[in-house]
């Protein structure tokens, strides 16, 4: 097990490295000059951009700028300054991370209940009625992009119902965020249901289920602990993918609730092309995917103890 | 049928599928058939095949043609017609049908004309993505090693960047964005998922007896790759790559929406969603029209994959 573990974070190394590096690197490719869009139109004498630049760094070779972020990266904990305003990234990212987690969260919470609930009613009656409806219902909302469904939700709830406010306050409170939540965690749910229930239904065939029946365990031991432990993997490895790009794909839903999390940061540091506080955002997501797949692979061996890691 | 058994040549003749002559004896329908000739027997008989099949022939058929389907222009826009003050609803077919837009433009022209920028995007890149993640998938898989070690670290790193968030910075280095451009965005961060299903099937079957048989008659690299292990891994990666083009598009939709994706004058539902938000509350149709064939396109390319994957997987059955 630990051996494994030393395995894996060794793996990591190299596809952090090269995921920060590929992301620095399209960053910088980006045209436009951070500098002098600081001094906006009026422009500055070019010993004065010149001082600039060398005082941020920017006048170096861009693979010591990529070595040099690294360095205070990894020692300092340090991504960096926002040109702009001078801000450390992570003041501005402390500022925004909290509100895209505490919506992720809630999208997760709400893709964990309903998406694995939906699955259990439609795998224990595959073929059946309500499965069907099951079936075609997170057809629909896989279907239909995350854009649409968010301006569809505040249409109906805003705007003709009058049940929510169309767009989150400065201070977001749980409650303003269920509507954003369920717009984000809507796609997963589909396919958390689906997962589930194809794995159920499959599972339900198997022979260890005849046996518990066979043996006379209860109806609910046989379903809650021998079917849904085996019927759980699939679920769990796509959930545990899940958390990060939820906070990812938080983008467009934030835009729509006007909600000032990652992704209003996210969208004025591409265009303002502030590349280390968008290196250091992707390098987050990064390290949370990464923690995640490590996590997720050693919680098969708990649910399937004939997988082992020697 | 067990699929393990299957030959390279028993694959081969389901291409055509062996009850689609007319004339053919029954006798012939009735023998063993392959893995994809059993899958197309069942798909016939599956409504989402034949309703997805229908809509995915009917949206190449507008993005080849648009003009059949409506004789206004997309961008031709008479303020008589802004919606406020023309809010009735002509016949089915005519540039009135579905209103106007703010500019007065026919909605349902620009539904028809925006067609093709969706369709192009999510074919183009579904293309570029089998082909590119597909040949790397076989050599990972068929060689191991090293070679795999090393592919399989560059899918991981594409893997941990946000596929949105990548495709944002991508697209926002270009101050002209037209469709190839996005095509080539999506295609940058995506062809990873498909090498990774392809790797996956390539060991699989690269174990089979068959792979051995050819190897030990002298057969090469090459011809054992494409003759022998492509034809029988490949039945994932199809399925994976149609679920995927409908997510292509959606991509797409997204990214437009964003105003990072493609923009006017490009006519494309994205632009249109995105132009619609802000009459949201006097004028829905404007947003609800190129919402409701955005998604039902996606639609018809995720039921088309699931068909087909249904009908491929044995145990399902």
């Amino acid at each position: 097990m630990g051996r494994y573990v030393a395995r894996r974070l060794l793996q990591m190394i190299p596809v952090f490295f090269g995921t920060t590096l590929l992301i620095f690197a399209m960053v910088h490719l980006l045209p436009g000059d951070p500098v002098l869009a600081m001094f906006g139109d009026k422009g500055a004498d070019p010993a004065t951009l010149a001082a600039k630049r060398h005082e941020l760094g920017l006048d170096k070779p861009e693979w010591q700028q990529y070595l040099f972020y690294m360095r205070d990266m990894i020692l300092h904990l340090d991504f960096g300054t926002q040109i702009r305003n001078g801000r450390p990234v992570t003041e501005v990212l402390g500022d925004a991370f909290p509100i895209t987690l505490q919506l992720a969260v809630l999208a997760f919470a709400i893709e964990l209940v309903f998406g694995i609930g939906l699955g259990i009613i439609g795998g224990l009656r595959a073929g059946r009625l309500a499965d069907n409806l099951i079936l075609i219902f997170t057809l629909l909302i896989i279907s239909i992009p995350v854009f649409v469904l968010g301006y569809i939700i505040k249409m109906v709830f805003a705007f003709n119902l009058g049940w929510i406010a169309p767009n989150v306050s400065t201070e977001p409170v749980l409650s303003e965020m269920l509507a954003p939540a369920i717009v984000l965690g809507g796609l997963s749910l589909a396919y958390v249901a689906r997962l589930t229930r194809t794995s159920m239904a499959e599972n339900l065939r198997a022979d260890y289920m005849r046996t518990a029946v066979a043996k006379g365990l209860p109806r609910r031991r046989v379903i809650g602990v021998h079917l849904m432990r085996n019927s759980m993997i699939p679920v769990v490895t796509f959930l545990g993918t899940d958390i990060g790009a939820l906070m990812g794909g938080a983008v467009v839903t934030e835009f729509i609730f006007n909600i000032h999390g990652v992704g209003g940061v996210i969208a004025e540091s591409i265009s303002r092309r502030e590349g280390s506080t968008l290196v250091g955002l992707v390098t987050i997501l990064v390290i949370v995917y990464l923690v995640t797949s490590l996590l997720i692979d050693l919680l098969y061996a708990v649910l399937d103890p004939r997988i082992r890691y020697a | 049928m067990p699929d393990v058994t299957k030959t390279a040549a028993a694959v081969e003749d389901a291409v055509a599928p062996p009850s689609v002559d007319a004339s053919a004896p029954v006798a012939k329908a009735e023998k063993a058939r392959s893995l994809w000739g059993d899958a197309w027997v069942d798909l016939r008989r599956n409504p989402y095949f034949i309703v997805s099949s229908v809509l995915i022939a009917l949206l190449l058929l507008i993005s080849a043609w648009p003009t059949l389907f409506t004789s206004a222009s997309p961008s031709a826009g008479d303020l008589v017609h802004h919606f406020l003050s023309k809010p009735e609803l002509g016949s089915v077919g005519s540039p009135e049908w579905l209103g106007y837009d703010q500019q007065g433009r026919s909605v349902y022209a620009r539904l028809i004309h925006g067609t093709r920028a969706s369709v192009t995007v999510g074919i183009a890149v579904t293309a570029i993505v089998t082909i590119l993640g597909g040949v790397m998938g076989m050599i990972a898989g068929y060689f191991g090693g090293v070679i795999d070690a090393f592919i399989s670290r560059i899918t991981d790193i594409f893997f941990g960047i946000p596929f949105l968030l990548g495709a944002m910075v991508i697209l926002q280095s270009f101050t002209e964005r037209t469709v190839w451009v996005v095509v080539f965005a999506l295609a940058f961060l995506g062809w990873t998922q498909i090498t990774r299903v392809m790797r996956g099937a390539v060991i699989t079957v690269k174990q089979a007896d068959y792979v051995h048989a050819a190897k030990a008659l002298g057969a090469g690299t090459v011809r054992i790759l494409f003759r022998h292990i492509l034809p029988n891994a490949m039945a994932p990666v199809i399925v994976v790559a149609t679920i995927a083009l409908g997510g292509y598009i959606s991509a797409e939709a997204t990214l437009s929406f964003l105003g990072l994706g493609l923009a006017a004058p490009t006519v494309s539902w994205g632009v249109d969603i995105s132009a619609g938000v802000a009459q949201i509350r006097v004028a829905p149709h404007v947003l609800l029209w190129p919402s409701i064939m955005l998604s039902l396109t996606v639609l018809a390319f995720i039921m088309l994959g699931e068909a087909v994957r249904n009908a491929l997987d044995p145990k399902l059955r």
